[in-house]
C-alpha cells in the first residue's frame, strides 16, 4: 500500500548523550537498523533505550555521533523534517481536537492536499479499525483505541522510519498480547523500518527481526532473536534473554574441569578460560528423571510449580539451586537432573563474556 | 452535622464578602435622609434612582466606562498575548533557571506601584501621553503581566511534554503549536489570567488620576473620584454609592459570562498512565 515510499536504512555510529550534571546515558552505541526489518532496542529501565530512541528522533541532540537515514545524515535536521513517525508510550494524542484532526494535523503542516489527506486518514483507519472513532475525541476513546489512533497518527505520515517506545506498555496483559500479533503483522504488511523499544524480553523476542541489547548506555549484543537466546555475547544477556531466568553456578577451572557447588564438569577440550568460570544452564535443558541417568546429578525437589502445560520444579543440587522445567506428575522429593553437555554456556568469571569452544566467542555486531 | 457546620461557615464567608456591597448598593438606592439617619435605616425605603439619575446628569458615565473598558482590554491583550510567549518559553526551561526567572518576576510585584509613577509621569509627558489612553495601556500591561506570566506558566506545565513533542514531530511551526496546540491546552487558563488581569487594570486608580487630567479621558475610577459635594462639607454619599454600583456592574457580568470557560478537564484523555 505505500507504494514507492521507500523503507528507510537508518545508520548509527558512535552515538553518545551526556545530560547536564554528567550523567551518560548512551556510550557510542552503533547500529544498523535495515530496511524493511524491525530492529529492537532491548534493556532494563535506565539502559538508555528511549533516549537512543529520542536522538534518532531528534528530540533530544547527542553529544557525540552521527546518524544517517538512507545515506542522509540527520545531524541538525528538526524532528518534522527527519521522516520519521514516533509512537509515544503514553500516546500523546491531542486532547482537543477529534481522531480525524489528531491523523490530519501532521499532514497539513506539511502542505499536503485536501484530498490526500482524506485518502491516507480513510486507508489508515480502515487499516487500524478506527473509523467508526474518526469523529471522537481522545478522551472518549478506551486505552487500546487511543493506542491505535497514536499508532495512526505515525502511520498516516507514511514515514521511512518508525520509532515506537514501549507502544504496549500501558495496555493490559490480555489486550497486549493480542495487539503484539497484530503489530507484526502490520509491520510485514507495511514492509516498514522499525526501531523498537521495549524492556519486555518476550515482546522483543516475538517482534523483532534484530534485536540491540543496551545495558548502562552500551550495546551489548545485536543479533537475531534466536541466535541472542543461543547464544548470547555475555553472562547479563543471557539472564536477560530468556523466561524464567537461566540458573547461574559460579565456579573455578580445576586441570579442565569446572568445579562449582556439587557439579564437577569436563570443560570442552578448546575452551579458552581464566581461573573463573561461571555455568548457565537454561531451565529447558534441564532433563529431570527418577532414576539416575548417565552423568545426572542427585537432586532435591523444593518447589514445584504447575504453569499448565508443563511444570517449573525449583531443585537442591549441592547448595545449589537448578530451576528445570518439566512434565507434569508427581515427583517425588529425591530425583535426578542432567544436562546434555553442549546446552551449557560457559562465561567467564570475571568479565561475564560468553567463552566459546572452537571460534572466537562474543558480539555478534548487525552487518 | 458536619454539612451544618460547612453551611454556616461557607455562609459566614460570604456574608462577609458581600456585606460592604450590599450596603454600598442600598445607600446608592436610599433617599438623601435616610443615609444618614439615626437610628440606621437599613433597607431603603422607598427605593430611589435619584443618585443614579443625578450623577448621569453631572458626569459623563458612559464615557469613563468606555475609557475603562478599552485601557483594560487593550492591556489585558497585551498581557496575556506576551504572558503566552513568556510561558511557552519558560515551560522549555530547565527547573532552576525558570524558577529564577519566576522569582524574579515575583520580586518585581513587590515592588509598590507608587514608586514608578514619577518616573512614568515624566515618561509620558515627555511623550505626550497625558489623557492619552496608551499612557495606561502600557504601563497596566507591564504591571499585570508578572500575574499573567504566573498563571499561564503553570498551565503549561500541565501540558504533557510529550503532546508538545509529538507536535513538533508532525512538523508545526512553533507559532502553529501556540495557536493550535498550546492554547486551546492553555484555555481555561488563558480566560482566568484575562479575567484577573482585566479585573487588576479596571480597578486601577492611582495611575488613572495622576495621567488623565481630561474629564472625558478619565477611566471610571478617576471619574468617581471627581464626583464632589458643592461645598467641601459636603459629601454626596448616595452619589457616590451610585458611581461605585456603576463601576462595579460590569465586572460581576463579565465575570458570570466567561464563568463557564473556566472550568477544567480539557487535558483528559491526552496521554495515558
Amino acid at each position: 500500500m505505500h507504494g514507492g515510499m521507500s523503507a528507510g536504512e537508518l545508520v548509527a555510529e558512535g552515538i553518545r548523550k551526556d545530560f547536564p550534571g554528567g550523567t551518560r546515558a548512551l556510550d557510542g552505541v552503533s547500529f544498523t537498523a535495515r530496511p524493511g526489518r524491525v530492529l529492537t532496542l532491548l534493556g532494563p529501565s535506565g539502559c538508555g533505550k528511549s533516549t537512543l530512541l529520542r536522538v534518532v528522533a531528534g528530540l533530544e541532540a547527542p553529544t557525540d555521533g552521527r546518524l544517517t537515514l538512507d545515506g542522509r545524515p540527520l545531524d541538525g535536521v528538526p524532528p518534522g523534517k527527519r521522516d520519521v513517525g514516533f509512537v509515544f508510550q503514553n500516546y500523546a494524542l491531542y486532547p482537543h481536537l477529534s481522531v480525524t484532526r489528531n491523523l490530519s494535523l501532521g499532514l497539513e503542516a506539511r502542505g499536503l492536499p485536501r484530498g490526500e489527506i482524506d485518502e491516507r486518514i480513510r486507508e489508515t483507519a480502515q487499516m487500524l479499525g478506527i473509523g467508526e472513532l474518526l469523529g471522537r475525541r481522545p478522551g472518549q476513546l478506551s486505552g487500546g483505541q487511543q493506542q491505535r489512533v497514536a499508532l495512526g497518527r505515525a502511520l498516516v505520515r507514511r514515514p521511512r522510519l518508525y520509532l515506537m517506545d514501549e507502544p504496549l506498555s500501558n495496555l493490559d496483559a490480555l489486550l497486549r498480547e493480542g495487539m503484539r500479533a497484530e503489530l507484526k503483522g502490520l509491520f510485514r504488511r507495511l514492509g516498514a523500518t522499525v526501531l523498537y523499544v521495549t524492556h519486555d524480553q518476550a515482546e522483543a523476542m516475538s517482534l523483532s527481526d534484530e534485536i540491540l541489547l543496551l545495558r548502562e548506555g552500551r550495546a551489548l549484543q545485536c543479533a537475531a532473536p534466536l541466535e541472542i537466546y543461543e547464544r548470547p555475547a555475555d553472562l547479563f544477556t543471557a539472564t536477560f534473554i530468556g523466561s524464567p531466568r537461566l540458573t547461574v553456578w559460579r565456579g573455578r577451572a580445576e586441570g579442565g574441569i569446572f568445579v562449582g557447588g556439587a557439579a564437577r564438569i569436563p570443560l570442552p577440550r578448546e575452551l579458552a578460560h581464566g581461573p573463573t568460570i561461571d555455568l548457565g544452564v537454561r531451565p529447558e535443558h534441564v532433563v529431570v528423571s527418577v532414576g539416575p541417568l548417565p552423568d545426572a546429578w542427585p537432586a532435591r525437589l523444593e518447589v514445584a510449580e504447575p504453569l499448565g502445560d508443563r511444570a517449573l520444579l525449583t531443585l537442591r543440587v549441592g547448595d545449589e539451586t537448578l530451576r528445570a522445567f518439566s512434565p507434569h506428575r508427581a515427583w517425588p522429593d529425591s530425583l535426578f537432573a542432567s544436562v546434555d553437555s553442549a546446552r551449557f554456556l560457559w562465561f567467564d568469571g570475571e568479565t561475564g563474556r560468553r567463552l566459546e569452544s572452537g571460534t572466537a566467542g562474543g558480539l555478534d555486531w548487525c552487518p | 452535622m458536619k454539612r451544618a457546620a460547612f453551611a454556616v461557615a461557607a455562609g459566614a464567608v460570604v456574608a462577609w464578602s458581600l456585606a460592604p456591597a450590599a450596603w454600598q448598593l442600598a445607600t446608592a438606592l436610599k433617599p438623601d435622609s435616610e443615609i444618614t439617619a439615626a437610628p440606621t435605616v437599613y433597607l431603603p425605603h422607598p427605593p430611589t434612582l435619584r443618585h443614579f439619575a443625578a450623577l448621569a446628569k453631572r458626569k459623563p458615565l458612559g464615557r469613563y466606562l468606555l475609557n475603562s473598558f478599552e485601557a483594560s482590554a487593550a492591556a489585558t491583550l497585551v498581557a496575556v498575548g506576551a504572558g503566552l510567549l513568556a510561558a511557552s518559553a519558560l515551560a522549555r526551561m530547565s527547573g532552576r533557571r525558570r524558577r529564577r526567572v519566576l522569582f524574579g518576576l515575583l520580586l518585581l510585584v513587590s515592588f509598590p506601584p507608587i514608586l514608578l509613577l514619577f518616573p512614568l509621569y515624566e515618561a509620558a509627558r515627555a511623550l505626550g501621553g497625558v489623557n492619552h489612553p496608551l499612557a495606561l495601556v502600557i504601563p497596566y500591561a507591564a504591571l499585570a503581566l508578572p500575574l499573567a506570566i504566573w498563571i499561564l506558566e503553570s498551565a503549561y506545565r500541565q501540558i504533557p511534554r510529550e503532546i508538545g513533542e509529538a507536535a513538533v514531530l508532525d512538523g508545526l511551526s512553533p507559532l502553529q503549536r501556540l495557536v493550535r496546540i498550546e492554547l486551546p491546552l492553555a484555555l481555561p487558563s488563558v480566560v482566568t489570567a484575562g479575567i484577573l488581569v482585566f479585573i487588576a487594570c479596571w480597578n486601577e486608580f492611582l495611575l488613572a488620576l495622576t495621567f488623565l487630567t481630561r474629564d472625558e479621558s478619565k477611566t471610571i475610577t478617576a471619574g468617581i473620584a471627581s464626583v464632589g459635594g458643592s461645598s467641601i462639607y459636603e459629601i454626596p454619599w448616595g452619589q457616590l454609592s451610585a458611581a461605585v454600583v456603576v463601576a462595579t456592574a460590569p465586572l460581576i457580568v463579565l465575570v458570570f459570562l466567561f464563568e463557564r470557560r473556566i472550568a477544567g478537564g480539557l487535558t483528559r484523555g491526552a496521554v495515558k498512565g
